[in-house]
């Protein structure tokens, strides 16, 4: 077992850059740039070892800190790696210095404020991964909302106000109702075993009726799915990609939106198995819904922008697909999905954040023929195309195909026995496949070939840091697509934790 | 190691020239992008005498681990036996010739290297496909294949209808990946693997897996209509045409378009307890087959007339497919390889020599100038029209043979529209040859002037192709696969019809010589008599029945306006956001506030957040 202190060191890592940012002059941008960047490095670095330390072979937390915080509520500093947290924390870690260096050029106003703003969310995403009590998951899921408030508030594009006041009033209501249901979770412990805890693992334990179990599911599961963001709860999404920053963008796609899928994974199934086994055939229906849906309208955007956000909605429906399949392989996928997503949709923000910068307009007819005009630009945007719509060898097949197979999995023997419907959602998810197809390769037609045209000439391909941006993308984007066994060890038990527990029969009566 | 090195290679290829090909200029390009494809050809060859040596045993090699869960594990293995032997030779040795046709063909092209990297990346996908051992990697390979033919169908992007014919293509295939996805779940479902030869195994074993062998028959061949162009998902194909002509010869011809039947014949243990599923192939076979060929008949581009034979061609292999007579088919699949690939090229080298003329009404009286072009062409038609001995009268002889007498699904009239398919073909191939070779030159003056022969690059590939489009027949392959493919009984009172259906079949391919002879023999004027008599017919087969335009009205405009009108407007905007905006109203005074806080002043904000962070944390504290 390695040591605790790395966990802290790499969670605390942004605060000390805030601290580290306040000593560098706001008008050294260049210091500010270089310091953010290389202690996001450090920080990747020391996840990397984390992560090659932990041992796929042992359940449960590991590299664990408990420290009494708040001794009255039974709140504890708790804070661990598992396996439903460990890809997530690493690919937080990894996208950190490359959302640092693919701001290099785009933000130019509030420099040290801006960098500060990335270590806080940076900060605030880690926390929320790695907490294992809720009291600490819930202050450190709040502490996200405000610098991406501000990232999109003061970076953002024209229509900013409008968008962050969308997002915010979402997201607000959302965390009101999570609140109000922590509250009342803990209060049913102490009341129904005497133990005042915050503890996830305690919590589990918590056994409720399931009429309970289903407001609490909903309160829970309502935040959450704000987050995902699932049909219908999906309104935010588009205008804040769209007034986001480049950088802004890629943090809410790349890990923002993980945060709802992972928070029913951690927290709103399990705790509350029976009404999830109630509940899911609409949850399946929701993420299906949202697979087609967000395909649909992916199709007839214009702003390049919005095609990624809207087939964000639908890639993180697989994700909701695997995890109600309730079948290892159907959760072991989402959880791929979950990190191809965030490769996939991290690499193509950053490209489309770098055309944009060069050619200030995100309207797709604006362009074509880029395969001719930036020739390196093209071949990474058709690889994280390719890899979006989960062509073999990249991490997107890796994911879709093991949901895909979980789901169907799950969903035939119920049919056998009567039930069609989870077999009829999951072919429709199959489906998926081929709209996903169509909306990219369309955006990739009109983008990359036919006549060359730009909106703003000259414009310049991808220049060395561009370049390695995307190259490190596009190498974690092959490495999940081709050895997946290696993440794949390390999520198998707390996948398989994940499937025991919600289902499990809490209380006699209480499954459907 | 043998055969992981012969997928490898090709792989090998795309990358040095993928990445350094444009620096490291043409010669490299051509001594990576063809030497590694003959040397994984000769590692064929060397692991086909292996497996002769071994008596015919498969030779299994297990890469690696590709994910292991709840207990099972994803194998990436390959798997070499008789079958997948005939397919290696096939694709790495068609390959390798198209490859070195291509040298001569792109020469001129700015993309060379992209060119060969492409085609490499094609062969490793083909070679996963024919050697995997899992159905897992069978579809890498055919998602792989359908990548690579999307990128070189809109090889010249720039035109904006090279780029959407690959488009097409590629979604057209994937609405067949659809259903290969639920018929490879469902078989993981029943057998608990995805192993072929385990699954195989387990559907002829003793103890029948809970599942429909129909059921799964039908979802893989929904995935192998898209693959093989056949009926409803065939109209990628013909588009496919606008891609290099090497292309068209390699991977819309000889091999990709094939992994379809390479599929069906390798899970012939599912189709062979699948009933129902082996009839709707042989149906959609031989209906695909006919239609297709009525279509070829009227076409006026040189390639796109080779399209429709091929995927006329791949209805026939189908037909043989769903009468069990699987080794037949990939005995049409062999002879095709070189037959079809030889006609394609020749069609390259045509367009080659008339600087990118490809309509047949500018054509004419080409034999002359470019006589091996015209003497290769003559002989592949030959052999596609199943004149004796070249090698497409064998293959496609026993296919008429099986269609009528096979016990499993053999009938009179399944071999009657085989026949007619087979009588037209021969018809509108010998009708190409008249059009572009024979009569009168009707040549704009400009192309005709710079009428030259080919390349030896390209000639010399055109002469081996055309050889073995000569005597390949003689090799039996039915008999080779015997061990692992048997044919189907043919019941005992239909054998004395053989030989007057032999007969007959040769008398097709002569009527049909005789039909192109007498049609068009005679600068087409009796042809155009025909075609003002019967215009509305000629309308309907020129537009290819408006399948294209169909498609369009059912599938592809309903989509665009449901996606725009009921989910845009109607739902995002105006119910969910409509909804939203209310709430909003509710909330405005909140957004008042907020709007008097953006005051611009930056250390106000970080104030702000501070402080509130602070505040939080403080009263948590104090409270505790």
């Amino acid at each position: 077992m390695g040591d605790a202190m790395l966990l802290n060191l790499v969670l605390f890592l942004p605060v000390a850059g805030i601290a580290l940012l306040v000593l560098v002059p706001a008008r050294s941008e260049g210091a500010i740039r270089w310091v953010t960047f290389w202690v996001m490095v450090v920080q990747f670095a020391a996840t990397v070892v984390l992560y090659v330390h932990y041992d796929a072979a042992v359940a449960g937390l590991q590299f664990e800190t408990r420290i009494p915080w708040i001794p009255a509520w039974g709140v504890y500093y708790l804070i661990g790696l598992d396996g439903y947290n460990v890809l997530l924390v690493l690919l937080t870690a990894f996208l950190g210095p490359l959302v640092v260096a693919g701001s290099f050029s785009a933000i130019t106003k509030d420099v040290k404020l801006f960098y500060a703003m990335v270590f806080l969310i940076q900060f605030a995403m880690l926390g929320t991964f790695v907490a294992q009590d809720l009291f600490v998951f819930y202050l450190f899921w709040e502490t996200m909302l405000i610098p991406m408030f501000l990232i999109i508030g003061i970076w953002g594009g024209e229509r900013r106000i409008y968008a962050t006041i969308k997002f915010f009033l979402y997201t607000a209501f959302g965390s009101i109702l999570m609140l109000a249901a922590v509250i009342y979770l803990v209060y049913s412990l102490q009341t129904t075993t005497g133990v005042t805890s915050f503890a996830f693992a305690d919590l589990y334990r918590t056994e409720l009726p399931l009429s309970v179990q289903l407001v609490l599911l909903s309160a829970f599961g309502l935040s959450f799915a704000i987050k995902v963001p699932i049909v219908p709860f999906h309104t935010w999404l588009p205008d804040a990609h769209v007034e986001a920053p480049t950088a802004g963008s890629v943090i809410l796609a790349g890990v923002l939106l993980k945060m709802g899928t992972y928070g029913f994974m951690k927290l709103g199934f399990p705790l509350f198995p029976d009404a999830t086994r109630y509940l899911a055939p609409l949850v399946m229906a929701l993420a299906v819904v949202s697979i087609i849906y967000g395909a649909c309208l992916a199709l007839v955007q214009n702003d390049i922008k919005k095609i990624i956000a809207y087939s964000s909605i639908s890639h993180l429906g697989y994700v909701m697909l695997g995890l109600i399949s309730l079948d290892l392989i159907g959760i072991q996928g989402a959880i791929i999905q979950m990190v191809s997503h965030g490769l996939t949709a991290a690499g193509l923000f950053l490209l489309v954040g770098i055309i944009y910068e060069r050619c200030h307009t995100r309207e797709l007819a604006a362009y074509g023929g880029l395969a001719k005009i930036l020739p390196v630009y093209a071949v990474f945007f058709m690889i994280l195309t390719l890899a979006s719509i989960g062509l073999p060898t990249t991490s997107g097949f890796t994911g879709e195909f093991l949901v895909l197979l979980g789901a169907f999995k799950a969903a035939w023997p119920l049919y056998v026995q009567g039930d069609t419907l989870p077999l009829v959602l999951a072919a429709g998810a199959v489906l998926g496949v081929v709209l996903g197809a169509l909306y990219m390769l369309r955006f990739a037609q009109s983008f990359l070939f036919g006549k060359a045209k730009v909106p703003h000439e000259p414009v310049t391909d991808l220049n060395l840091r561009e370049q390695l941006i995307l190259a490190a993308i596009v190498a974690a984007v092959f490495a999940l697509g081709l050895y997946p066994d290696e993440p794949l060890s390390k999520t198998e038990l707390a996948a398989r934790d994940f499937q025991q527990r919600v289902t499990s029969v809490a209380i006699p009566g209480g499954a459907r | 190691m043998l055969l992981t090195l012969i997928v490898l290679l090709p792989l090998a290829g795309f990358l040095a020239n993928g990445l350094l090909g444009n620096r490291l200029g043409k010669p490299f390009v051509t001594v990576v992008g063809c030497g590694l494809p003959i040397v994984a050809f000769g590692l064929a060859v060397k692991s086909f005498l292996d497996l002769l040596a071994g008596g015919g045993a498969p030779i299994v090699e297990t890469a690696f681990t590709w994910a292991r869960i709840d207990g099972y594990a994803f194998d990436i293995a390959f798997w070499f036996d008789r079958l997948s032997a005939v397919m290696v030779l096939i694709v790495t040795g068609v390959g390798s010739l198209i490859h070195v046709y291509s040298t001569g063909y792109m020469k001129e092209d700015k993309s060379y290297a992209r060119f060969f990297a492409y085609l490499n990346l094609f062969l490793f996908f083909m070679l996963l496909l024919v050697l995997g051992r899992s159905l897992l990697v069978l579809f890498v390979g055919w998602e792989g294949v359908g990548l690579a033919s999307y990128l070189l169908i809109g090889f010249w992007f720039e035109e904006a209808d090279n780029a959407r014919a690959g488009k097409k293509a590629f979604v057209t295939n994937r609405i067949g990946d659809a259903g290969f996805l639920l018929g490879m779940f469902l078989l993981y479902w029943a057998t608990g693997t995805l192993e072929m030869d385990r699954i195989n195994a387990a559907f002829t074993g003793p103890v029948a897996p809970a599942v429909s062998a129909s059921l799964v028959g039908i979802l893989l061949f929904i995935g192998a209509t898209g693959k093989s162009a056949q009926i409803p998902l065939h109209v990628w194909l013909p588009d496919a045409m606008a891609g290099p002509t090497p292309v068209s010869a390699l991977i819309h011809a000889a091999t990709m378009v094939t992994a379809g039947v390479y599929l069906v014949a390798r899970m012939s243990g599912v189709y062979a307890q699948a009933e129902a599923a082996s009839q709707v192939v042989a149906m959609v076979g031989v209906a695909t087959a006919f239609f297709a060929a009525t279509i070829a008949v009227v076409q006026t581009d040189i390639k796109k007339v080779l399209a429709y034979s091929t995927i006329s061609q791949l209805g026939l292999m189908f037909v043989a497919l769903g009468v069990g007579a699987y080794s037949v088919a990939i005995f049409h699949v062999y002879t095709h390889a070189f037959f079809k690939a030889c006609l394609f090229l020749g069609a390259g080298s045509v367009i080659h020599a008339l600087s990118g003329e490809q309509d047949v009404r500018r054509m004419g009286g080409l034999a002359r100038k470019i006589p091996v072009t015209f003497v290769t062409f003559v002989v592949a038609t030959a052999a596609i029209a199943g004149i004796p001995p070249l090698a497409g009268f064998f293959s496609k002889d026993e296919i008429l043979w099986f269609a009528f007498a096979s016990s499993r699904g053999g009938a009179p009239w399944l071999w009657a529209v085989a026949s007619a398919t087979a009588l037209l073909t021969s018809f509108y191939m010998f009708r190409l040859v008249w059009l572009t070779f024979l009569g009168k030159s009707r040549m704009e003056p400009e192309v005709e002037h710079h009428v030259h022969e080919s390349p030896w690059s390209m000639t010399g590939v055109l002469a081996v192709l055309a050889a073995l489009s000569a005597v390949g027949g003689f090799l039996s392959l039915p008999h080779f696969l015997e061990p692992m493919l048997p044919l189907p009984r043919v019941p005992e009172h239909l054998h004395h019809f053989e030989t007057p259906l032999l007969v007959g079949s040769i008398l097709i391919a002569f009527a049909g010589l005789a039909g192109a002879a007498y049609f068009f023999g005679n600068g087409a004027a009796r042809a155009t008599r025909v075609r003002e008599r019967f215009g509305g017919l000629h309308r309907l087969l020129a537009g290819k029945y408006f399948i294209d335009e169909l498609y369009e009205r059912m599938l592809g405009r309903p989509l665009t306006w449901i996606s725009e009108h009921v989910f845009l407007r109607t739902g995002d905007r105006m119910l969910f956001d409509g909804t939203l905006h209310g709430l909003a109203g509710l909330a405005r005074r909140t957004a008042g506030v907020f709007s008097r806080v953006q005051t611009g002043n930056l250390h106000l904000y970080a104030f702000l957040v501070v402080a509130g962070m602070a505040i939080s944390l403080a009263w948590s504290f104090r409270h505790g």
